[in-house]
């Protein structure tokens, strides 16, 4: 393994001004009119997407748990939202619109979080098929009660009506604004990923019984990674309510997790990258596909079937882009092999191998047993290790 | 008998129609999850190809002046054919490569493929099913049972009479509970485990299609969504009942059934209108968190510990 040419610094830096250069790239496709509503919307639809797809791969790839109710997170926060912003208007206080937005969302957010955890109490005692089918059941539990609320219906709190749409909620999502949650949410989910807390995490998929027996707490990082799954979801639901201006209970309906189960699938369970690029081409793809939409869910079904026959760890696996990397191969391409003598910082920032190189001890959770003691646990286990588990 | 009480027995009646339904999909359920520790999520799928089989092959059937229910024998064939070439082509190649999550995915994935495949076929509209059978009903006083709710009843406790039968005293039925207990081991006791499982999926899937004939008996209407809500439903009656366990799901899917009906028609005025039927699908998923976290083995099931 060649050592990075980059410092810690320098390769944050690079992600940085590419995160930067990204969003004024969007800002000039934007204000110069390239892009019509239309491409704006589904730009603001694949924003929610990703936020989605990636909070979600936290408990499909990171902790190994199917979770099949994360609409209905996303709903408690699109309708929590919604009516925090309706609630701000209704009590006369002057604010402006981007406060009023960051505040409702927030407020979805850590409400969504509130039920996450009220959920994953219990839930999370069961694991595997179990766990998937208890998260439906709170799906369509919460799709049920939202149905039947007076004040989430029609015009929403007093002047609420039962059993219907919430209408007329103002319309404050902006792109730029929902792209800089975007990169917050992925590069936070990111790092909890990297942390001693989510290496901790994916100690407890390969193996939860020897993750507990090495001092892992299983149970509180069980409820925590559901709880930041359920607030992102939240705040991916506040700005969808604020985007789409009304609100159907039926989002909440485990069809449309699936939808989402699909592309952290398809990307790769474990993958951020994976589940990025899937949200994005996913929500793309029906879009170019109009004409064929009846059979859309058709394909899907079929491409799901043979990605966990040929490849069940999903397109990506759990290879992550990185800038670094990049640059290093950019660099090495054009200069040959680094001197031996020249001492090389190692990045370990945003690079799977060279966290992989920096534990050096062999990744498995046993050796976490050891480590876990002096604060570090094991990396991430190369794939063909954890196919095949009892 | 005063009013009431017949609007009481009737509903009890109805909960036992549906519940008979869903007990005989959580036959199938808690067969091929006893077996391979897989919710087969496309089972509830495997009814709504039945009643669409039915549906074509009945109006054919009488046509030819042969008595209606015999339409379900093209459906039981049509569904074993289904569940094999499920079983063969996804659900085999995945349980081998990959883990249980895997093949949970690869589970909802068919249920789509179902479902979607049913709507590019038939259409996403409600059919009607011509009527199959009209059975005499009876009459004490005012209370009317209808004779195909009795015969749902009858047919469902009869059925789950002949599968326990099967499974304890056959020597298929004894593979069936070897590899369920221990799949190794009943390979070095000579017992092909790809046959048993086939037969076990052949067994659910035919069972579907006899569910299917008393659900369109009940409800004379198909559409390619009709089996979702009934498949989780009757897995809920599985877990209830004790998954992997026969009499569990008979006992299960009743226990649904009644639950279903009565409160749909009682829950309002018990709860003085705060809940109200609409919840009724809520109920039943709350059934089930609270068996899942009080005892997950359910009613009739084995407790099994966590093996290191």
């Amino acid at each position: 393994m060649k050592k990075s040419i980059l410092s810690t610094k320098q390769s944050y830096l690079a992600c940085a001004l590419a995160v930067v250069a990204l969003f004024l790239l969007l800002m000039a496709v934007c204000e110069s009119g390239l892009a019509s509503t239309y491409i704006k919307g589904i730009m603001m639809t694949a924003c929610i997407a990703i936020i989605m797809t990636t909070s979600l791969n936290l408990t499909i790839g990171v902790l190994g748990q199917l979770t099949l109710g994360c609409c209905g997170f996303q709903a408690i926060g699109a309708y929590s939202a919604a009516l925090t912003s309706k609630f701000i208007v209704a009590q006369g206080i002057a604010m402006d619109d981007v406060s009023r937005f960051l505040i409702s969302i927030v407020v979805g957010g850590v409400i969504a979080c509130i039920f996450g955890i009220m959920v994953g109490i219990p839930a999370l005692r069961l694991h595997g098929d179990y766990l998937a089918i208890i998260t439906l059941g709170f799906g369509e539990i919460i799709r049920v009660i939202i149905q039947n609320l007076k004040f989430a219906g029609g015009l929403g709190l007093s002047k609420g009506q039962q059993g219907q749409a919430l209408i007329g909620i103002d319309r404050l999502a902006n792109l730029y604004v929902v792209f800089w949650i975007t990169v917050i949410t992925v590069v936070f989910l990111f790092m909890f990923g990297r942390s001693r807390y989510g290496r901790a995490v994916k100690a407890i998929r390969d193996d939860e019984i020897a993750a507990s027996a090495s001092g892992i707490n299983t149970t509180y990082l069980k409820v925590l990674v559901f709880a930041i799954s359920a607030f992102f979801a939240g705040i991916a639901g506040g700005i969808f309510a604020q985007y789409i201006g009304s609100l159907n209970p039926a989002m909440a309906g485990w069809l449309n997790s699936i939808n989402y189960v699909i592309m952290v699938v398809f990307g790769g369970m474990g993958s951020i990258t994976g589940s990025i690029v899937s949200a994005i081409g996913l929500t793309i793809l029906p879009e170019l596909l109009r004409a064929f939409s009846e059979y859309r869910m058709l394909v899907y079904s079929i491409a799901l079937i043979l990605v966990m026959i040929f490849r069940p760890q999903g397109i990506f696996g759990s290879w992550e882009f990185s800038i670094s990397r990049v640059i290093n191969r950019v660099f090495y391409r054009k200069h040959g092999n680094p001197p031996a003598d020249v001492p090389v910082p190692v990045a370990a920032v945003s690079q799977t191998a060279d966290v992989q190189s920096a534990v050096s001890q062999p990744a498995d959770v046993q050796s976490a047993v050891s480590q876990s003691a002096d604060g570090q646990s094991a990396g991430d286990e190369p794939e063909h290790n954890r196919k095949e588990r009892p | 008998m005063s009013n009431q009480l017949v609007m009481f027995i009737s509903q009890i009646f109805n909960g036992l129609k549906i519940g008979s339904v869903y007990s005989l999909v959580a036959l199938g359920y808690t067969m091929v999850y006893g077996i391979i520790r897989l919710i087969n999520f496309a089972h509830g799928d495997f009814i709504m190809v039945g009643a669409y089989v039915l549906m074509l092959t009945a109006p054919v059937i009488i046509a030819v002046g042969m008595p209606g229910w015999l339409a379900v024998v093209p459906a039981i064939l049509v569904c074993v054919a289904v569940g094999i070439l499920v079983e063969k082509a996804a659900y085999k190649p995945v349980r081998e490569r990959g883990n249980s999550m895997t093949a949970l995915i690869t589970a909802i994935a068919m249920s789509l493929l179902l479902e979607n495949g049913g709507q590019a076929v038939f259409g996403a509209d409600y059919k009607t099913v011509p009527t199959i059978f009209n059975m005499p009903s009876l009459t004490f006083g005012a209370l009317r049972i209808s004779g195909d709710t009795l015969l749902t009843i009858v047919l469902g406790m009869a059925i789950m009479v002949g599968l326990q039968l099967y499974v304890s005293y056959t020597k298929r039925g004894k593979a069936m509970r070897a590899v369920s207990e221990d799949k190794e081991a009943s390979i070095l006791m000579g017992v092909n485990i790809n046959s048993t499982i086939t037969l076990t999926f052949a067994i659910g899937s035919g069972l579907a299609a006899i569910a299917s004939l008393m659900y369109v008996v009940a409800y004379p209407q198909v559409s390619p969504t009709m089996g979702a809500m009934l498949g989780l439903k009757a897995f809920v009656a599985a877990v209830l009942g004790g998954i992997g366990s026969i009499p569990g799901a008979m006992i299960g899917g009743l226990t649904i059934g009644l639950v279903e009906s009565l409160t749909k028609a009682y829950i309002g005025t018990i709860t003085a209108g705060v809940i109200t039927s609409a919840f009724s699908d809520a109920i039943v998923f709350g059934i089930l968190i609270i068996v899942l976290l009080v005892k997950p083995s359910g009613l009739m099931g084995r407790n099994e510990g966590e093996k290191v």
